[in-house]
């Protein structure tokens, strides 16, 4: 039996090391892990998925000459899939932490981030601090879940997805949710009744992970970042998302829904724009969206 | 290679105190699967006393017609989706330990289970046991419960034990619910080290020495049982 078990964990482990290989190279794919569940930076539409890294992504793999394959998985799995060769970079609103850098090695930061606090509106939560005792919903493996232990809650509800943990706090399960800013932003427009608190939890840098070993890779795709910061590029894609000026998505999303309009009228203009671009949500929310920048095209 | 075999053991399960992880999962995957087990238990036994009475007397047909559906939606679907109905549509508003949740949803899930395998042992006993037991004076529960249940359950023992080999390893969905069951344990400490191998593997094994513990206590019942027979 022993001998039986030590057969397999060696087997197990010869197997875990040899699959580390297959670089990508020029003109073959270039293939993307990610977490599609995590608004602006990745998430689904239609059958696609979008977001600022899907098109960051896009973009580096253009400049390698690639063509770009993204792959939807667990958050908590992204690092393994990178590190076993599995998938060339992990690009998933990702920070750079020092476990994390063990295993992986990161590119150079593209996009600043923060982990916020959402909590019920007319909640005592106003920061971090105000997190002892209470009972926190992170995602888990997210930087939020990492550090959330440091504020001593009463218990860290762990959930696969960000939106899980949102819904527990709409229903009252749980007292407050740790979770990125930019996704927070869009869990709280499309949540009644949400807050994000002013005061931030960490502020924080995200990068692209890449294999240990895979060097190479690695410095093409900090060239291309590099490119792409300098043409504004990079600048232009997270404008798109997560700034107000975002005339370009609007021409893209089409000419439809004229009837909305009306409806939209009454809307506050800057909130139909933040959520603009971001429309991974209910179809009547785009359509009004892009109702409401035509509106004002026409004025 | 050793080494780095070494230093991810260390950190899959020295540093940080993560072993603990463990512990605390699997203390939480015993206690749900336990609990689970007695409500599908009785729950099961109650469904198939409806079930196998309205079978061979026509009686109880209210009762039978909401056993069927029962069955048939437990049955029907996955345990994972169960699960979530629970706890974001049924205790949606309630805030509630989601041990309770989780040990509630496996429970019902096992009793439609169980209630199918207990009934199949009934009916699998010669209906003329039960003539020769009415014609003893036995009314309709004594026949059941002095002649047919002792064989009926020695019957099912192996498919019961299966039943429940099978609802230990489905407690590894609680995660879904952010239950940090023995799974979630290991998931947590991959999402910690990015290292699969070591957290993934134990898990497994502790899954597995549990089953076999088990089976070898059902084996050793079993044999108890059959001391009867000669």
């Amino acid at each position: 039996m022993k001998k039986l078990i030590a057969a397999a964990l060696v087997a197990g482990m010869v197997f875990s090391v040899s699959s580390m290989s297959l670089y990508a190279e020029e003109g073959g794919t270039l293939v993307m892990a990610t977490n599609a569940e995590f608004p602006p930076y990745e998430y689904h539409d239609g059958d696609e998925i979008v977001g600022i890294d899907a098109e960051v992504a896009a973009a580096i793999a253009d400049e390698l000459g690639m063509t770009l394959e993204i792959q939807d998985m667990a958050f908590d799995s992204i690092l393994a899939a990178v590190q076993s060769g599995k998938a060339d970079m992990g690009v998933a609103g990702m920070t750079v932490t020092e476990d994390r850098l063990k295993n992986v090695n990161f590119t150079d930061t593209y996009a600043e981030a923060a982990q916020v606090i959402i909590v019920q509106e007319g909640s005592e939560i106003a920061g971090p601090d105000d997190l002892e005792g209470k009972v926190v919903g992170v995602q888990l493996g997210t930087t939020g879940d990492l550090y959330c232990d440091d504020v001593n809650p009463q218990s860290v509800e762990r959930y696969n997805k960000g939106f899980e943990a949102v819904q527990a706090l709409l229903q009252g399960k749980i007292d407050a949710v740790v979770i990125d800013r930019e996704p927070a932003k869009v869990f709280v427009e499309e949540n009644e009744g949400l807050e994000i608190v002013d005061e931030a939890f960490t502020e924080e840098e995200y990068a692209i992970a890449i294999a240990k070993d895979n060097t190479e890779l690695l410095d093409k795709v900090n060239d291309a970042l590099a490119t792409l910061k300098e043409s504004g590029e990079l600048q232009e894609i997270i404008d798109k998302y997560i700034n107000t000026d975002t005339d370009a998505s609007a021409t893209e999303e089409g000419t439809e829904a004229e009837s909305a309009a009306e409806e939209t009228e009454s809307e506050s203009e800057t909130a139909a724009e933040e959520t603009d671009a971001e429309s991974e949500t209910a179809a009547e929310e785009t359509e009004s969206e892009t109702a409401a920048e035509e509106t004002e095209a026409a004025e | 290679m050793w080494e780095t075999f070494q230093e991810k053991f260390y950190e899959s399960f020295i540093q940080d105190n993560r072993w603990e992880y463990i512990v605390d999962g699997l203390r939480t995957t015993l206690i749900v699967t336990f609990f689970a087990a007695i409500m599908g238990i009785l729950l099961g036994f109650v469904v198939a006393m409806i079930r196998s009475t309205h079978d061979k007397t026509g009686k109880l047909k209210l009762l039978d017609l909401v056993a069927k559906l029962y069955l048939t939606v437990i049955r029907g679907t996955p345990v994972v989706v169960q699960l979530m109905i629970i706890n974001f549509v049924i205790f949606a508003s309630a805030r509630i330990n989601t041990i309770y949740v989780a040990i509630l949803a496996f429970g019902i899930n096992s009793g439609a289970y169980v209630a199918e395998i207990i009934r199949g042992g009934i009916m699998s006993i010669d209906q003329g046991q039960f003539e020769a037991g009415r014609s003893l004076g036995f009314n309709y529960i004594q026949t059941l419960g002095y002649i047919i249940l002792p064989q009926a359950i020695k019957n099912v023992l192996p498919a019961l034990a299966n039943e429940f080999i099978v609802l230990l390893k489905e407690t590894s969905v609680a995660g879904y619910i952010a239950l940090q069951d023995l799974t979630k344990a290991g998931d947590i400490i991959r999402s910690r080290t990015y290292d699969a191998f070591f957290p993934l593997i134990s898990v497994a094994l502790i899954y597995l020495v549990m089953v076999i513990g088990f089976s070898y206590l059902v084996k050793r019942l079993e044999r108890r049982l059959m001391r009867s027979e000669r």
